[in-house]
């Protein structure tokens, strides 16, 4: 049987939208997700409830294998999104990657071009936490000054992959940190560094 | 019979495409996307874009404010609360810092917006170029290639005409160190206020189909030259009613001599200074038209 999406569809997409606009608004805060509790394991509540909120059929999205393997995530994603599936990174409009150790190098993705920057990929990438592990320094616009993250679960040469990102700007990724119940945005425009 | 609206009127798949393109404008700050603008209940040039963009971020906690030109008792104002207090329910205020969504047609309200709250503009050209560059495949060839030197012969042009820059709103900006903006027709003395804003600002034009958006503390700086630095306007007097000095001034003409008085062009910060005690020149003269009345 396929999971429920959201209890209410409309309030509780909004809420998870406003969620996801103050995490693009302010990169490296955390925002409370109140995610959908029936949603497939692997995908997990928080991130559900944020691709519930942004894909539909007009959105052509990617999931990593793990997700892909798993017909009870093919079957959500399906009914409550109708949105088309993609092999193909660069052809995705969202990414769906359940483990952060696992990202794909973010190159891989659509980054848009110099006349349309946002033909590009928005990855949901799953992550332990942001209240331990590796430590970064954020600063950009949405940031007064600068910010101190730590991001629990998320691959060693993060940095260096978004620094990499930042030098596409107006082009690269958008990134989306999901753990449970909470999340953390990186949008293209962040510069980041080690701690 | 009476209607039922799907809350704040929008479907909910036009909402996510609203909603993907905010974020998207968020992220690129200065950059305007395209976004699928629906026909509204309203024609356009009366905030269209605005109105979609405030049904796409507005929830049922949220406090909404809506002002024209600065006031919130205007036609404009009026009617596009009223569409959403009966399309979405939610509560209204005229009070800036009670509002967590601010929609607004050419003005910035006086008092400084808080983290937390959410400035929606109306904008009717979101592109800076249009009027120096009609085709809209070059002015995105232009902004690819971050290539602004047409704005600048423009403001020369002005200094050359005009001995200053003559631009008084709908002044340029370069938001972030990347991107040329319109920041819709704000006078420019409003200019300064989009610099660092702890609020968000989000700017929709319906017609034209573009969502743009300044994230809070992001540069935005005006553009200008090293010997013609840009220069907001200053008025020589205070307000008439309020004696506000730091205010942008509306001119009201009073009757066929030539009398005519300087009032606050936002409303409620006029209303909340004269309640704190402030008295202008011509508060307890002025004509009754202008809601103020004879006080004592």
């Amino acid at each position: 049987m396929i999971a429920q999406g959201f209890a209410d569809p409309v309030l509780s997409g909004q809420k998870t939208f406003r969620a996801l606009m103050d995490a693009m608004a302010r990169p490296g805060s955390i925002q409370i997700i109140d995610g959908i509790k029936t949603a497939p394991e692997a995908l997990g509540p928080t991130m559900s409830a944020v691709a519930l909120s942004l894909v539909d059929h007009e959105t052509t999205i990617h999931l990593d294998r793990r997700l892909g393997d798993d017909a009870d995530v093919r079957a959500f994603l399906a009914f409550h999104t109708s949105a088309p599936r993609t092999s193909e990174c660069a052809n995705a409009d969202f990414a769906l990657v359940s483990d952060g150790l696992a990202m794909p190098d973010l190159a891989a993705f659509k980054a848009g071009t110099n006349a349309y920057p946002d033909r590009s990929t928005t990855l949901l990438i799953g992550i332990s936490g942001f209240h331990s592990g590796r430590r970064y320094i954020l600063s950009g616009p949405g940031i007064d000054g600068i910010a101190t993250v730590s991001l629990d679960g998320a691959r060693a040469d993060l940095a260096e992959q978004l620094s990499a990102n930042r030098q596409l700007f107006p082009c690269g990724v958008d990134i989306i940190f999901c753990a449970a119940g909470e999340i953390m945005a990186l949008p293209r425009s962040t510069r980041i560094s080690e701690a | 019979m009476s209607i039922t609206y799907n809350f704040a009127y929008l479907d909910e798949q036009t909402k996510r495409m609203i909603r993907r393109a905010i974020l998207k404008a968020i992220a690129i700050p200065g950059y305007q996307v395209p976004f699928a603008s629906r026909e509204m209940p309203m024609p356009y040039g009366w905030g269209t874009g605005g109105v979609q963009v405030t049904a796409a971020i507005l929830g049922p906690q949220d406090v909404l404010k809506v002002i024209d030109q600065g006031a919130d008792d205007t036609t404009n104002a009026v009617s596009i609360r009223r569409f959403f207090e009966t399309t979405a329910g939610v509560r209204t205020t005229t009070h800036t810092g009670e509002a967590t969504v601010i929609q607004t047609r050419h003005r910035i309200p006086e008092l400084t917006l808080q983290a937390g709250q959410t400035l929606v503009y109306q904008v009717p050209i979101p592109e800076p170029l249009r009027f120096l560059e009609p085709r809209e495949t070059e002015t995105r060839t232009l902004h690819a290639l971050a290539d602004y030197g047409l704005m600048h012969v423009k403001l020369y042009e002005d200094i050359a005409h005009h001995g200053h820059i003559a631009t008084t709103y709908a002044y340029p900006v370069t938001v972030a160190g990347r991107y040329v903006m319109d920041p819709s027709p704000i006078p420019k003395f409003d200019n300064p206020k989009m610099h660092n804003s702890a609020a968000l600002q989000l700017f929709g034009a319906g017609r034209e189909k573009r969502i743009y958006a300044i994230p809070p503390y992001t540069t935005v700086v005006p553009l200008d030259f090293e010997d013609h630095p840009f220069e907001p306007t200053r008025f020589g007097q205070p307000c008439d009613l309020c004696a506000s000095t730091t205010s942008y001034l509306d001119e009201v003409v009073l009757d066929d001599r030539g009398k005519r008085m300087f009032v606050c062009s936002d409303t409620d910060h006029c209303e909340e200074r004269r309640s704190a005690g402030h008295r202008g020149r011509l508060l307890g003269s002025a004509p009754e038209a202008l809601g103020v009345g004879p006080r004592s």
